[in-house]
């Protein structure tokens, strides 16, 4: 059975686009086939952190309008056979979506992969609420600060009662998943602590993803962080985290400051 | 171990970040306000191809890779043998 996942966030820059490229790189790594939509019409950014940005020929809007066919749209990975990108337009904006064009996207998409992984825009608007608007479950990324836990909690808000699922008085699936987490400023309770986030949102925890500059090399290179350095630890939070998404009972570990002599000695931070 | 290999490796990516953007800014900053070059060139060679043979348009596939000097347009058109 084919599972809708929508990546959002109400906040931008959180690290959306990041996480799905990430989570849908594990779960295809993990032999699921998977396809991974940038709703983000208008300025779109996941073929760029997926290393497709030369590649783009149609989009998701020719998709939804007929201009084009899905086939034609898709975008194969050049690394993993079994991951697919649709990606989003640039010249179009957000009212270029209609709601009974997307759900004949996501109904064929369905039908042909494991796993769609929807990278929703920033904000609340139109753009946002399409992109969640077919999901099956839903993976809300916060960062550990009061305003995107603000936000966070409006997107979910949205996701138990625009969606189609909670429209029908269905579950909508919720999980939090806290990026950018760095254990010595929350140790110093600088920080907001898991506890703090899970308490206010009252939502399932997905993950912990620490903060890490493999997340800003893995951009450069074009490559999700999970395939680009798999040893990373924030690679290693993903790919746990899209273990508990293909419901596996990972535990949970809390990535403190384990830095190694040699990192000390030149001073760098948190791999 | 492996710090030390990051450590040497860790140099690579921001060059590699800026030649991405620069060949794809170079790109979009050219094409913004004209019409989509790829949807012309295909709607006007499936009029041609139309004009000698059926073709559905589900199969014809259409894969471009942009270079910073060439890019290549590819269209594969599968169409059946003449009875």
């Amino acid at each position: 059975m084919a599972k809708v996942v929508v990546i959002t966030s109400g906040k931008g820059g959180v690290g959306k686009t990041t996480t799905t490229a990430a989570i849908g790189a594990a779960l295809a790594r993990a032999g699921k086939s998977v396809v991974v939509v940038d709703f983000d019409v208008g300025l779109r950014n996941l073929d760029l952190v997926m290393g497709a940005e030369r590649r783009v020929v149609f989009d998701l809007v020719n998709v939804v309008q007929g201009t084009a066919k899905l086939n034609q749209a898709l975008i194969r990975d050049k690394r993993l056979e079994n991951l697919y990108l649709l990606p989003a337009s640039q010249t179009r904006d957000k009212d270029a979506l209609t709601e009974e064009g997307v759900k004949v996207v996501i109904d064929e998409l369905r039908s042909r992969f494991d796993y769609v992984i929807c990278d929703s825009p920033a904000g609340i608007e139109r753009g946002a609420q399409m992109a969640m608007r077919f999901a099956d479950e839903a993976v809300i990324v916060t960062n550990p600060e009061v305003s995107s836990v603000r936000d966070s909690d409006r997107i979910i808000g949205l996701l138990d009662s625009r969606t189609l699922k909670a429209e029908r008085g269905e579950t909508m699936v919720k999980h939090v998943l806290i990026t950018r987490y760095d254990g010595a400023r929350a140790a110093r309770s600088e920080m907001l602590s898991i506890d703090d986030v899970l308490d206010i949102l009252s939502t399932t925890l997905l993950g912990i993803i620490p903060e890490s500059e493999g997340v800003l090399r893995a951009s450069n290179m074009g490559a999700p962080i999970t395939l680009n350095e798999p040893a990373n630890p924030a690679a290693k939070a993903y790919m746990e985290a899209a273990r508990r998404l293909l419901g596996e009972d990972v535990p949970m570990t809390l990535p403190s400051d384990r830095r190694g002599l040699l990192d000390r000695l030149l001073g760098r931070r948190a791999a | 171990m492996t710090n030390l290999l990051d450590f040497f490796k860790r140099r690579g990516s921001a060059p590699v970040a800026r030649e991405r953007l620069q060949v794809l800014l170079a790109y979009e900053r050219n094409n913004r306000n004209q019409p989509d070059l790829v949807a012309v060139l295909r709607e006007e060679i499936m009029a041609v191809i139309a004009r000698h043979m059926q073709i559905d348009q589900d199969d014809v596939q259409i894969s471009m890779d942009r270079g910073e000097t060439t890019s290549t347009l590819e269209i594969d058109i599968q169409f059946p043998n003449a009875a």
